[in-house]
């Protein structure tokens, strides 16, 4: 019998090394400063780029044939969700406000997360690094795409999804996400590898995608929970570039840490100030709960990222700024995102609620320290005036910050009772800013965030009025938002209502796990 | 610091007070947060403070069930981080107010509903 | 001393990763939650491709566990044998 021979094959490190690094030449006919235009400017400097490579060792053979298996994998349960009408067996149809905001929010974020990865994908001079965010950037818009697609079963039944990209653009509430697309944009290729894969993925993207997930698998959601799921998978690569990127940075040059720290304070902070939304679908839009935005922040942020800084420190790199803020925040976040929403309920598009006694207990439980102190007697007098059949609005326009563009709704570091106000005067004119860390931010680049479309302001600048009564309302009509289909109170709504016709939901009970 | 940028950046400021047809005024009221944020409220600020008190704070925070109850001899007024004592004639703008300004006013005793700040 | 993390889609799939890195790693611990299971461990995680081919009966590519990998928390370093988790600090 003949001896079987196998093909050699390169190993793991040696196939990477071929198909990555090898790859790397310098131009002879044009100068590398010409082919690489963005590479200077923002003040890094690499000396050796070989000492880069991604921890995972992806190469583009190995990616295809994953990737198309995942999808494969992937598509086959949307699809089977959607046949056997899926969308009839989460738990209540207020989950179904959930999959609005994913993707209201995370459908258009993901899409800019694409296009500002492709220009870096272009623009970093390092092979390997080059190779790793082209990967990054085609899978930012598998995520952008992805959720589109796990959301478009519920958008053929319930309301609220029909005009996303141009919400986008000009709803008020979505502004804080339109600008920090925005500000990403505008930044260098070395800047948007450490927001993206270090700053907001890293350090802040496993609260929505990993924790929620599993609350809204609870919920019956097998449309929205395997795309997440498989998104993060590709996420997980995109962390470790991100990680080993500031680590080689910081190694290549002594002068990058100043700026790379800054880096990481700003894009951290920003990152943090798309969470309320985050914590709030924790919280408050998952009817079968599973563990509280607070668990979430505890377990996916605050030890991961303390253990992560305690190995940076010996490359010189601290703790984002904003850090103690941020965890002091955990016991507020949730609670003062979904009052404002709330009160600003016909001014979105999506529904929102008083949750029931049920559910009070449970964040009481979750939140000892200031669920009941701060937020259920405001949950109690909303309920008090649906019941008299005066929801409570809040008719004006909200103060935004200048700088992550958020209504001024967080309260001082650690404290439940006074609004936080920061005032910056700059060129003879006041500017205004949530937190500390969003006043720096400015004071760093100021030309930048003066230019600034706050939403309130827009408001008033196109309709050249000075009635404010119901400008908010006014302004999201104007993007085809139904008042009061496509948003207000979720009882009685066509949702609801539909929702009960259809024979929708599940047992109810609180998960015992 | 300017920004960092690889040619010459213009800027534009977006919200200088020409670009509105009457001045913004930011107005809050400390511990009652159902009004989750602060006000933005095109307002003269040849406004005198007896107009303010009369007219333009019941339209924002009547619907409060403490807003009644408010004994507006105890009222404590800031022009930003600035207590200040009010005349009732005297104009927002001979208070200090001007474009882009923050109004604050807090009621000692009533801190929302139960207490809670709301 | 940290804890290191791996997460996995719960499925038929990812059982014998599972199975392999708590036989591999004795201070890992397990929690489920819907659709999801995590490992933590203190310091250090190793998932062992010889492990898993022992218990699915069939070559593996340690690449393969990508496929139902949510997410992780550590320094990573792979080759074709092992797939480690670790913090140096």
């Amino acid at each position: 019998m003949d001896k079987r021979v196998e093909k050699k094959k390169l190993d793991l490190g040696s196939r990477y090394q071929a198909l990555t690094q090898d790859l790397q030449w310098n131009t002879s006919y044009q100068p590398m400063e010409k082919v690489f235009p963005y590479a200077r400017y923002e003040g890094i400097r690499v000396h050796d780029w070989s000492q880069w490579q991604d921890p995972f060792k992806m190469t583009l053979d190995v990616w295809w044939r994953q990737q198309s298996d995942k999808e494969r994998r992937l598509y086959a349960v949307l699809d089977a969700f959607a046949q056997n009408n899926g969308q009839i067996g989460v738990s209540d149809a207020r989950y179904v406000n959930a999959v609005k905001l994913m993707l209201q929010v995370f459908s258009p974020l993901k899409y800019a997360l694409h296009r500002a990865l492709a220009h870096s994908a272009r623009n970093l001079p390092g092979d390997a690094l080059r190779i790793a965010t082209q990967i990054q950037a085609s899978e930012q818009l598998r995520h952008a795409q992805q959720t589109v697609h796990a959301a478009s079963v519920y958008n053929k039944y319930f309301n609220g999804m029909h005009e996303v990209p141009r919400w986008y653009e000009q709803a008020w509430y979505l502004a804080p996400v339109k600008s920090f697309a925005d500000d990403l944009a505008s930044a260098g290729p070395f800047e948007l590898m450490v927001a993206i894969s270090f700053g907001f993925e890293t350090l802040l993207s496993d609260t929505l995608f990993v924790p929620f997930m599993s609350a809204a698998a609870h919920n019956g959601d097998l449309s929205m929970v395997p795309a997440g799921f498989s998104s993060q998978s590709d996420t997980t690569r995109h962390k470790q570039a991100g990680i080993t990127l500031v680590k080689f940075l910081l190694q290549q040059d002594s002068l990058n840490i100043s700026t790379v720290q800054r880096w990481v304070d700003k894009w951290f902070w920003r990152s943090f100030r798309l969470m309320p939304m985050v914590a709030m679908l924790q919280d408050y839009m998952v009817p079968k709960r599973v563990g509280s935005w607070k668990e979430s922040w505890d377990t996916y942020v605050e030890a991961p990222v303390e253990a992560l800084f305690a190995e940076l420190a010996a490359y010189g790199l601290k703790k984002p700024a904003g850090w103690q803020a941020a965890c002091a925040a955990k016991d507020h976040l949730s609670h003062q995102a979904w009052n404002a929403f709330y009160g600003y309920g016909h001014a979105l598009a999506f529904h929102t609620w008083v949750p029931g006694n049920d559910e009070l207990e449970w964040l009481d439980r979750k939140y000892p320290n200031s669920f009941d102190r701060w937020y259920r007697p405001r949950l109690s007098y909303y309920a008090q005036c649906e019941a008299a059949g005066k929801r409570f609005h809040n008719h004006a326009l909200p103060m935004q910050c200048q700088v992550c563009q958020q209504p001024m709704i967080f309260t001082e570091p650690g404290d439940g009772r006074w609004i936080a106000y920061r005032e910056t005067q700059h060129e003879d004119e006041s500017f205004h800013f949530c937190s500390d860390q969003c006043q720096t931010i400015f004071a760093n680049e100021p030309d930048k965030y003066v230019q600034a479309q706050l939403a309130s302001h827009a408001i008033l600048q196109t309709s050249g009025s000075e009635t404010t009564e119901n400008a908010l309302q006014a302004s999201i009509a104007d993007l085809g938002v139904v008042i009061g289909r496509d948003n207000g109170e979720f009882h009685g709504s066509e949702d609801d209502t539909n929702f009960t016709l259809w024979g929708g939901g599940q047992d109810m009970k609180e998960a015992q796990l | 610091m300017s920004v960092t940028a690889i040619g010459a950046y213009t800027h534009e400021p977006h919200d200088t007070a020409d670009r509105f047809t009457a001045p913004l005024l930011y107005v809050a009221w400390d511990e009652h947060m159902i009004f989750a944020a602060p006000a933005v409220v095109p307002l003269s600020m040849h406004t005198i403070m007896a107009d303010v008190q009369s007219k333009v704070l019941p339209k924002l925070y009547g619907a409060h069930p403490e807003f009644e109850r408010i004994q507006w001899s105890q009222v404590q007024w800031f022009c930003g981080d600035r207590m200040f004592t009010p005349k009732p004639k005297g104009t927002l703008a001979e208070h200090g107010f001007g474009h882009k300004s923050v109004l604050r006013f807090r009621t000692p005793g009533l801190e929302g509903l139960r207490g809670s700040c709301g | 001393m940290s804890n290191v993390f791996i997460a996995f889609q719960a499925n038929e799939e990812s059982r014998p990763l599972v199975d392999a890195i708590v036989a591999d790693n004795p201070e890992a611990q397990v929690v489920y939650s819907p659709g999801l299971v995590k490992i933590d461990a203190p310091n250090r995680l190793v998932v062992k491709r010889e492990t898993i081919e022992e218990i699915i009966g069939r070559k593996y590519d340690l690449q393969e566990l990508q496929i139902n990998l949510v997410t992780l928390s550590g320094n990573l370093d792979e080759d074709d044998d092992e797939f480690v988790l670790s913090w140096k600090h």
